[in-house]
């Protein structure tokens, strides 16, 4: 069964293109039963093919989360989730094969272009000769349905599976470093992740390598009601480098989608990774109905000298965030980046910001966030920059600025600074400003519409972090800001 | 091409518009002069299409449509070009990108194609170059950093690489040294003074005359012209004064 079940997902593979990836794509789905105890737990394991180490990791975290209780502390309203009233597991099945790649739909290919997928993806998605190579694992629901390039990365050493398959064909790294970031007791939602987590992305880069092409994996969630767990971790050996895309995309669901995934970084001596991410999950109606919640954890260890972590976010959906991407540089000379564009309309919450934990000498950290809130939406950014009492020479620049448009909306910033070391240099700088009519009205009057004004003015004040997004990305994210604040403006 | 009739506007409330009527003919410069809170920078932007500056009683007339019945970016896209007295700043946005993305704009609302890349670059390195605008300057962030004659200098790169019909030029002399008074002017003649063009020029000194010269002059006063005349009119009005001619 499980044989014909991975052939079914290979073949979908080779295919990618033929799913409908609509707004409510009609696909058949093999549903764990509703609810969530220890048999739900066991079912998932199952279900992938886990050796017993796996499932035993699982229950001793759906224990331990038994016993915690959600967190309060974030400037969200977050309604009560019913945590028995969901799915969590859910799998595509392969649909009927198609002759060939120019039976692609266009009406698919439209798809992808509302999805905000990059044109250079949709190419590869599509199979069309000469697409720039970039390496896609797409994560259809919980099952990995695509993974493209693999034996040129294989011929490099590079190890870029779905989670599942890593646990079972490289047992012995997944095992040493899962959990070995974020604990499983680390907070509620990366407790549950680690119980019932479905499906996700492992990478490994052997020393010395430079990854031959940007990794890029597409989550999407599909079933209605499925809470979607993901789970990525990423190891770059010493001496390495990987840059990785991550992208988000949701189909419209009246009900409240949760998701809570887990992304957990390790980088050895003079190893780097770049993480980009660009959210646009569904955000909710304007009256705030529907829309995911989005309770991420991610973490970084810069574990050796010179190690580099740079996260880069995109954030425009989602009902509520709740997201702090860190570093703890531990290594001598590390250095830890945090660039984020986080944009908020109608009745969207984001609390979101970054740790960066100094405990090696001589670490660095930047820090630039730029927080666009329209509507009557909430925008928080809330930043810890700590300094341990050993950390001799540590250097953090942050810098947090928020752009208002209208007057119903709410911008914050909450910056946390911890220093136990006198040697460190500490530099904060926080604006607030809105678009202004005469900013407005100068783009108008040279011809911009009014909503590519918005987008003109919001993607200048964003500048400093897209730059910092791979090409192909930066375009993307460029237009989903636009698009974002669509309507944001009489 | 251009009239106004019985124009009344006010903003906030408060009236400055007050039966304004002038009609301006393809090949025309005519100059506006007038003293502080005649309405002069209030007329340019009823024209431009300003939001908040609400037009009670009168019509405009631009080509034949109805000016009054568009919005901002509409009436840009018809040909009329308003260059501003305080030039705005948008930090993150090169002039390029800024110019490009608005041409294209206005492109694609006449149902043109849109401009290459190339012939784009080509356009506006010409533009900047004829202005004293180095690309270096033009690859800047829109107005970040520029001088108060750097500013007008890019409000006429950008009228040159749009190339209107109809140009409202608000105090474009104003912050101005010599030297860039003549760049500036020779400008305006440049890319205006053309037989299916005009040009309303806001001014409150004949120096910008001396160069640009306008075929009509026009003195406004508490929201109304009051006083209509020939260059002759500007010079009399250098040696006399508003007060003479407007009361």
């Amino acid at each position: 069964m499980t044989d014909i079940r991975n052939r079914e997902a290979q073949e979908a593979a080779d295919r990618a293109s033929t799913y409908e990836w609509g707004f409510s794509s009609d696909i058949e789905q093999d549903f764990a039963p509703k609810g969530l105890n220890e048999d739900t737990v066991r079912f998932i394991s199952a279900k992938k093919n886990e050796p017993e180490w796996m499932l035993e990791w699982r229950l001793k975290a759906y224990r331990a989360w038994l016993t915690m209780e959600e967190v309060s502390w974030a400037k969200l309203d977050i309604p009560a989730i019913d945590f028995q009233d969901a799915y969590y597991y859910a799998e595509p099945r392969a649909k009927p094969k198609l002759g060939s790649l120019d039976e692609v739909d266009p009406e698919i290919l439209r798809v992808y272009e509302k999805l905000g997928i990059p044109i250079e993806e949709q190419k590869v998605l599509a199979g069309v000769e000469g697409a720039r190579r970039v390496a896609v694992d797409a994560v259809f629901d919980s099952v990995s349905v695509a993974t493209t390039f693999r034996k040129e990365l294989e011929a490099a050493g590079v190890i870029f599976r779905s989670i599942s398959e890593a646990i079972r064909e490289y047992p012995d790294l997944v095992r040493q470093y899962l959990g070995s970031v974020v604990p499983q007791r680390d907070n509620y939602f990366a407790c549950l992740n680690s119980a019932v987590f479905s499906d996700g992305t492992f990478v490994y880069i052997p020393e010395g390598v430079r990854c031959p092409m940007e990794l890029s994996t597409y989550f999407r969630i599909n079933a209605e009601n499925t809470g979607q767990f993901e789970r990525t971790l990423i190891v770059a050996d010493k001496g390495s480098y990987v840059s990785y895309l991550e992208g988000c995309t949701a189909p419209m669901r009246d009900e409240n989608q949760l998701h809570a995934a887990v992304v957990e970084l390790v980088a050895l001596d003079d190893a780097e990774i770049k993480y980009s991410t660009v959210q646009n999950w569904y955000p909710g109606d304007a009256e705030g109905k529907g829309g995911i919640y989005n309770f991420v954890t991610k973490r970084a260890i810069c574990a050796g000298a010179r190690s580099k972590v740079s996260w880069t976010q995109v954030e425009t959906g989602s009902a509520i965030t709740w997201k702090y991407p860190s570093c703890i540089l531990k290594g001598e000379g590390s250095v830890g980046e945090f660039y984020s564009v986080a944009v908020t309309n109608n009745r969207q919450q984001a609390d979101t910001g970054t740790k960066m934990i100094h405990i090696g000498k001589n670490s660095r950290s930047t820090i630039v966030s730029k927080g666009i809130s329209a509507g009557k939406s909430n925008n928080t950014y809330r930043g810890l920059v700590r300094v341990n009492a050993g950390a001799e020479n540590v250097r953090n620049f942050t810098q947090c600025d928020s752009l208002l448009l209208g007057d119903q909306c709410g911008a914050h910033t909450v910056p946390y600074i911890e220093v136990k070391n006198p040697s460190a240099q500490i530099e904060h700088e926080a604006t607030t400003s809105k678009i202004s009519d005469d900013q407005m009205f100068y783009a108008q009057q040279r011809g911009l519409n009014a909503e590519d004004a918005v987008a003109l003015i919001v993607n200048g004040f964003a500048k400093e972090v897209l730059q910092q997004l791979p090409m192909e990305f930066a375009v993307e994210a460029q237009k989903l800001l636009g698009i974002s604040l669509e309507g944001s403006v009489g | 091409m251009l009239k106004i009739e019985n124009l009344h506007a006010e903003i906030d409330g408060k009236q400055i518009l007050n039966g304004l009527t002038l009609s301006v003919g393809a090949g025309e410069v005519h100059a506006i002069m007038g003293p502080n809170g005649a309405g002069k920078s209030t007329l340019g932007y009823v024209l431009g299409g300003r939001p908040g500056y609400e037009v009670t009683q009168g019509s405009v007339s631009f080509e034949g449509q109805d000016l009054l019945d568009m919005a901002a970016n509409e009436r840009a896209a018809a040909g009329l070009f308003l260059g501003f007295q305080y030039p705005v700043e948008i930090p993150g946005v090169s002039n390029v990108q800024f110019l490009r993305t608005a041409l294209n704009s206005q492109r694609r609302a006449r149902g043109e194609a849109e401009i290459s890349a190339g012939d784009f670059l080509r356009l506006s390195k010409a533009e900047g170059e004829a202005l004293g605008m180095s690309m270096d300057m033009l690859k800047r962030n829109v107005n970040v950093g520029f001088s108060g004659g750097e500013k007008k200098r890019n409000e006429m790169v950008q009228m040159g690489v749009i190339d209107p019909k109809l140009a409202v030029l608000d105090e474009t002399d104003s912050g101005l040294d010599i030297d860039a008074l003549r760049v500036v002017g020779d400008g305006i003649n440049r890319i205006m003074r053309q037989p299916h063009k005009a040009v309303l020029l806001i001014t409150h000194y004949q120096r910008l005359l001396d160069i640009v010269a306008p075929d009509f002059v026009h003195v406004l006063a508490d929201g109304r012209i009051v006083r209509s005349g020939g260059p002759e009119l500007a010079l009399q009005l250098e040696r006399e004064g508003y007060g003479a001619i407007a009361a």
